[in-house]
């Protein structure tokens, strides 16, 4: 051959190594202090924050499946915390300060990347909507901006802004210090440095009953015995309702699919993560190379872990209306996740009438962003048997007072 | 070094029409019918590029989608990222560039087209190997709608790959041409080659990608659409899609010239192509040697056949010895030699006598066995069972309407293909109501068949542990034997973890020869059986499919449908700007020369409030309510009561979500006592609908209602202003205008002086405060009507507005718009319209909510005016409310925000409505607004800032 081509491997197509050593696999023991239910990104999460601040190890960490293998092996890593609400930017805030030391915290690549963050607004009323959640994160103390139809070409060359699309791009909302993460590695972050602290982390161990006594919670029944716990956190997104109903509790939380794909990997050109909710697609380029893409839910309920193609074919019409130059991308594989989702698309935090029995649901489709400020409310709100300021708007008797933080209004689809 | 390892003669390719191709800039020459990689074999490349994190040199090594290592990035006609040179059909310019790694996107728009279509079936076919092409013709004997599809440009499967002798036909290619003839000229058959299904869904549902003009290069028709999705929904399904041969992982086993035994037959028969010169072959089962024998009888050198199994099979043996091939049985690949070709093969005994050894070779084929191609049917959720007997998974329960046949199911020979899509073909025609097909002939060949069991190896054990290791299992993504035992060291367990961990299968090819291997490996290493571990799961697409395919049509004009009303030509040649609400173009507002928006949006108001002015208020949702509950339904849906709405009169309504937040507001007429015409917002009429069936359909079955979206039937044009009156009598002589005989919140019907007599709905509502009437008539009429209009009203100065101007005027009244004014957390309490819900009615959607603590706090945001201290001062919407003059650090407290913010000509100053805490017991007071680097001050006003009294309602 004429050419050397052994030098050229790409930027980005290595990532960073994992520890050569992550968790054990206990079986499980009789009794726990606290036991979580759902090794995902929050459960583990939560056990990490439990050992790490508040000293309890005494913890399991159940999951019916392999850890981090249900949302939080599927999500679309966008991590930002430009809401509307006071109640929401607190939390996905105090979450996205955590997420800013997180490497050093869990020792651990996590590939956290601030590329920053478009939301693309495509009328008039997006515009009024766009400016006033940047109003509203301003004074709340995150970093937001509005940039019009030039600005977001200037910091995303390829997206389309000529006025003659279908849904021009009037503008967007750019949160600079948002971005994405490697979805992997920050649950195996968490996961080894609980492990690491005493935390059992047991797999293919699915809770099948909820042991309750005089109002209190004593223990969980699954499928490879009876697990005795004085507190039992409850993190198992999709399948929340399900769990919370061996309880007795009936949580307003509707389980839909939610789809996202990738494409194979493509030298760079997406600099940043878009999002628009009026056309409904998100996309970002992850480190590797491959385009990550998702889009709205599936409207019909259900806990099969996929979903139905028209969405898929919907939300390419609406990428290439956006990214003309991703024509020949190709589709390399796709799935779903089981999203739970709240009245007010706000998550569910906090206590149950159930002593000992604690609440974590409903994060529709933003639970990822969230991961590591949910772990540390939570963990508190397990440890102390009170919310921590942060989660104490998101509790379950909200749908009974009335006192809603409805993120409807300012993203239809809360990714 | 070009060298010709083309055959004289053989193969299924044109050798009249010679294709000119590139590789990283190596001009070469290939055939109709070849693919890219039979091309590069047949001018002896083997390597096409180089490895994504070692740089190592790598080459074909399957004939398939399969292929894990041979990417190219094609750069003419049209750039297109990671492309398999197995699958790259051959045409005259191509130019391909071997991929590192990353492919690149194109930096120009691509200029072709891409479609969809449906297609309905009782069975769909899908692979035409032997077994699918039985199955679909035993399915079309009985009159079956039948439609099969195959990803290749030809059928036949592994047929064409193979040249026994085939019944009384004589070639399998004589008996795949009599098959496809008589399903072509089978009256509701389909066949669809070059068509690649690749995803399967539930109830029958199957999509494939058909390229229909890719192998035709630059000279593809531009106005044929490149390739096309084709969504097929068939009564049953029959999959009949073959077997991947994977691999034995070994020392240095990524080099170029190491092949699949299979692919080596595939190049030999259907492309006329030798591998090579110098042969080896390397198996654990008997279905290599026919590698080796066919090879050797075309006169390559292969001087020996490396059977990991200790007893060889006697038969293939002999043939074996007869053409000199050495067969050393026992004896496995150790490693190779060579920098950009294999040079060398370095053997050894897996156990007992013997002596390691090197061979010299320019080829390497390798059989591991055969991977049954199971994707479809695992996304179908079908659970697969790990065969231990193939050393693979197969289908492992019945799953209801599909059928897996051939070697998709395991099958290793002819026969068992050929009967088993024989009896699947039968079963399908039967399920899906035709009489049960007789059997069609199967053929029969001299293929040889395995006479023994194969053996399972995934790697070729080592001593000890290599400190580089080169045993690759995913030769895409560099993986190797030692990264899959870190994984395990590192406490990993399940598949899906280790996949993760190691990125093996994340790559172009999914996995499809690396992923079994690594679930292999993995067994061993933990000391567990394969059958334990749950495979990882096969997801759709089963190949990769363009972007642009995917989103078909559905772009530019097309990406959503344009609606436009009866009158938008007028609007257009007027020069009115346009807003996007929903799908409807609206005009926004209409520049005179000269005039900026402002202008033209005070000019309009103006005219409005002191003579006549006209807007196209067609894009309204009209929804038709009949039925004898209609009035009990709406008094369910909206807060106020409906059901004794007269006849002949009108009602403005509001409607909540069940947590008595406003959803939409309009008016609603009564046409007769089971009869109501509702409005809907323009953006929301779509949802209200919805909504409205989904409480029939779901909650209330027993009301007697129909719905009926009428948006479109009408043209509808507010006649806003004083002079409205003037005009609307000037065209509607037969109705009494005035107000005692048409008064306000009620509708007539009348023939309009249009056109030799229009018949027109008049309703007598105002959502600007003046004196207006709603004219409505068929939207065939909705230009006459308006240019009508328009002359009517010129002596009056009338003046077309649009959406700018109907947002401040109704903005001056306080009328909030939903959507704008509210955001889904806003009461009709905090509307200031308490009047507007019921206290009468025992239940609507909303009233349970309106009694809850949350709802009755006094702090609520409420809808408010606000006044800059500067009249010239136009907030902007969006805006926040605070209570201090200067602006604390962070966080500050918000009071509400900005919803509606114009200049008002009639009030000649800027005002703006919006949401505050506590907003009607602030009226009078002092809040701040800050707008960038400033804090502006306002006064909180009651949200109805022009004509109070409401006097100029009725003219």
């Amino acid at each position: 051959m004429t050419t050397d081509r052994r030098t050229a491997v790409p930027p980005g197509a290595d990532l960073p190594d994992h520890p050569s050593f992550l968790w054990p696999n206990p079986d499980p023991a009789k009794s726990y202090d606290v036991v979580i239910v759902g090794g995902g990104g929050h459960g583990l999460a939560t056990a990490y924050y439990l050992a790490k601040v508040h000293g309890i190890t005494n913890v399991a960490v159940l999951d019916k499946g392999w850890l981090a293998g249900g949302n939080m092996a599927r999500n679309t890593t966008i991590i930002r915390s430009n809401y509307l609400w006071d109640e929401s930017s607190g939390i996905y805030e105090h979450s996205l300060k955590l997420w800013e030391n997180l490497e050093a915290e869990l020792d651990y690549p996590i590939l956290f990347d601030q590329r920053g963050v478009l939301n693309l607004a495509h009328s008039l009323q997006d515009v009024r909507d766009s400016v006033r959640r940047v109003n509203a994160n301003r004074l709340n103390g995150i970093d937001a901006e509005w940039v019009d139809a030039d600005g977001v070409q200037e910091l995303c060359p390829i997206v389309n802004v000529s006025p003659d699309v279908r849904y021009p791009v009037l503008g967007a909302t750019y949160q600079p210090r948002a971005g994405i993460a490697k979805h992997d590695y920050v649950a195996w972050g968490y996961a080894r440095a609980a492990a690491a602290m005493g935390v059992d982390l047991i797999q293919n161990c699915e809770v099948t009953g909820i042991d309750t006594v005089g109002g209190r919670v004593r223990g969980v029944r699954t499928t490879r015995g009876r697990v005795a716990a004085g507190k039992v956190a409850l993190c198992a997104a999709g399948h929340s309702s399900v769990l919370a109903a061996m309880a007795g509790l009936r949580l307003p939380v509707q389980s839909h699919p939610l789809q996202a794909l990738v494409s194979e990997l493509l030298e760079p050109v997406h600099p940043t993560v878009v999002m628009s909710n009026a056309v409904h697609v998100y996309v970002s380029q992850a480190h590797k190379g491959e385009l990550v893409m998702g889009a709205g839910i599936d409207s019909y309920n259900g806990y099969g872990q996929r979903g139905s193609f028209h969405i898929i074919e919907r939300q390419m019409a609406a990428a290439l209306e956006l990214f003309p130059i991703f024509a020949r991308a190709h589709l390399l594989r796709t799935w779903a996740g089981i999203v739970d989702v709240s009245p007010d698309a706000s998550p569910i935090v906090g206590l149950t009438p159930i002593d000992g029995l604690y609440l974590n649901c409903g994060w529709g489709t933003g639970g990822f962003k969230a991961t590591p400020g949910l772990g540390d409310c939570f963990a508190h709100t397990v440890a102390k048997d009170k919310p921590h300021q942060f989660n104490e708007p998101f509790t379950l008797e909200r749908f009974t007072t009335g006192a809603l933080v409805d993120e409807h209004g300012a993203a239809a689809v809360a990714h | 070094m070009t060298a010709n390892f083309r055959l004289p003669v053989g193969g299924r390719v044109n050798r009249d029409e010679a294709l000119r191709f590139s590789l990283d800039g190596r001009p070469m020459l290939g055939y109709r019918g070849d693919t890219l990689a039979s091309a590069l074999l047949a001018n002896g490349v083997h390597q096409v590029a180089t490895s994504i994190k070692y740089g190592r040199p790598r080459g074909i090594m399957a004939a398939g989608v399969e292929d894990a290592s041979a990417l190219v990035q094609i750069e003419e006609p049209f750039p297109e990222p990671m492309m398999s040179a197995t699958t790259v059909e051959l045409y005259d310019g191509l130019i391909a560039r071997g991929l590192p790694g990353q492919g690149r996107l194109a930096d120009r728009p691509d200029p072709a087209r891409y479609d969809a279509k449906h297609v309905h079936c009782d069975v769909v076919v899908v692979g035409a190997g032997p077994a699918g092409l039985v199955a679909a013709l035993t399915s079309a004997r009985s009159g079956a709608r039948v439609v099969l599809v195959d990803d290749q440009n030809q059928a036949g499967g592994a047929l064409l790959g193979s040249d026994e002798y085939f019944d009384d036909l004589g070639s399998p290619a004589a008996w795949v041409h009599e098959v496809l003839a008589e399903l072509r000229a089978t009256p509701g058959v389909l066949v669809l080659e070059r068509t690649t299904a690749f995803g399967a869904y539930d109830d029958g549902f199957l999509l494939a990608l058909q390229r229909r003009t890719d192998h035709l290069g630059a000279a593809a028709p531009k106005d044929v659409a490149r390739q096309r999705i084709w969504r097929i929904r068939a009564k049953q399904t029959v999959i009949a899609t073959g077997a991947h041969e994977r691999p034995v992982v070994f020392a240095d086993n990524d080099r170029p010239g190491i092949m699949l035994a299979g692919a080596a037959r595939t190049y030999l028969h259907r492309y006329g192509v030798l591998p090579g010169r110098r042969i080896v072959v390397f198996t654990t089962n008997d279905s290599a040697y026919t590698a080796a024998i066919e090879l050797a009888e075309t006169g390559v050198d292969v001087p020996m056949l490396l059977d990991a199994r200790a007893v060889p099979p006697e038969g293939l043996v002999a043939e074996c010895a007869a053409r000199g091939i050495e067969v050393r049985a026992g004896h496995a690949v150790t490693g190779t030699e060579g920098r950009e070709h294999i040079t060398d093969v370095h053997i050894a005994p897996l156990a007992g006598t013997g002596h390691p050894d090197t061979i010299m070779c320019d080829t390497l084929l390798v059989s591991g066995g055969w991977n049954p191609v199971v994707h479809l049917f695992s996304q179908l959720r079908g659970a697969l069972r790990y065969a231990p007997e193939l050393g693979a998974f197969v289908p492992g329960e019945e799953l209801p309407d599909v059928q897996v046949v051939g070697s998709a199911a395991g099958a290793l020979d002819l026969a068992s293909c050929v009967r088993q899509g024989g009896e699947a073909g039968r079963a399908a025609s039967e399920a899906a109501g035709f009489t049960r097909p007789a059997p069609v002939p199967l053929p029969t060949s001299d293929a040889r068949v395995a006479e023994a069991a194969a053996m399972v190896l995934w790697q070729v054990p080592e001593g000890a542990e290599p400190t580089a290791d080169t045993r690759f299992v995913d030769l895409q993504r560099d993986a190797t034997v030692s990264d899959v035992l870190r994984a395990t060291g590192a406490g990993l367990r399940s598949l899906e973890h280790i996949k993760r961990y190691t990125t093996i299968g994340t790559a172009h090819d999914q996995g499809k020869t690396s992923g079994m291997i690594a679930a292999g490996i993995v067994a061993e290493a933990l000391g567990v059986k394969i059958a334990e571990q749950r495979p990882t799961t096969f997801r759709p697409p089963y190949t990769s499919v363009p972007f642009a395919a995917l989103a078909g049509r559905d772009r530019g004009e097309l990406h959503d449908p344009v609606r436009i009303t009866a009158m938008h030509s007028w609007h257009v040649a007027q020069g009115a700007l346009f807003e996007d609400v929903g799908q409807w173009k609206r005009p926004w507002y209409y520049p005179r020369p000269g005039e900026d928006m402002a202008d033209a949006v005070l000019r309009e108001c103006r005219a409005a409030r002191e003579s006549v002015a006209l807007m196209d208020g067609s894009t309204l949702g009209k929804i038709d309510v009949q039925g004898q509950d209609s009035g009990e339904f709406l008094d369910m849906l909206y807060t106020n009561m409906m059901s004794n709405l007269k006849v002949g009169r009108i009602r403005y309504g509001v409607m909540c979500g069940v947590d008595g937040m406003v959803i939409d507001d309009g008016t609603v007429i009564r046409l007769a006592e089971d009869r109501f015409l509702v409005t809907t917002t323009t953006g929301n009429a779509a949802k209200i609908l919805e909504w409205m069936e989904e409480w029939l359909q779901t909650e209330w079955p027993h009301l007697r209602v129909f719905l009926t979206s009428v948006t479109e039937h009408w043209a509808t044009v507010p006649l806003v202003g004083p002079r409205s009156r003037d005009v609307l009598a000037s065209l509607a002589p037969e109705l009494d205008v005035s107000n005692e005989a048409f008064g306000f919140m009620s509708w007539r019907d009348t023939v309009l002086d249009v056109t030799g007599g229009v018949a027109a709905r008049v309703c007598r509502i105002s959502f600007s405060g003046e004196l207006a009437y709603e004219i409505n008539v068929n939207a065939w009429h909705g230009r006459a009507l308006w240019e009508a209009l328009m002359a009517a009203g010129e002596p009056y100065g009338i003046t077309p507005y649009g959406t700018e101007t109907m947002h401040v005027l109704r903005a001056e009244k306080g009328y909030p718009i939903i959507g704008q004014d509210t955001d889904g957390t806003v009461t009709p309490q905090d509307l200031g319209m308490s009047w507007a819900v019921s206290k009468k009615k025992p239940d609507f959607i909303g009233k349970r909510s309106f009694a809850r603590s949350e709802n009755n706090r006094p702090d609520r945001k409420q809808l408010v005016g606000l006044l800059p201290a500067n009249p010239a001062t136009v907030l902007p919407e969006g805006a926040q409310i605070i209570e201090s003059a200067h602006l604390p650090e962070p966080p500050v407290r918000m009071l509400g925000h900005v919803t509606s913010s114009y200049a008002s000509a009639a009030l000649d100053r800027g005002f703006a409505l919006a949401v505050v805490r506590s907003g009607r017991d602030r009226i009078g007071e002092t809040l701040y607004v800050p707008v960038a680097d400033d804090v502006v001050p306002v006064t909180v006003t009651d949200s109805v800032l022009f004509d109070k009294e409401g006097t100029r309602r009725d003219g």
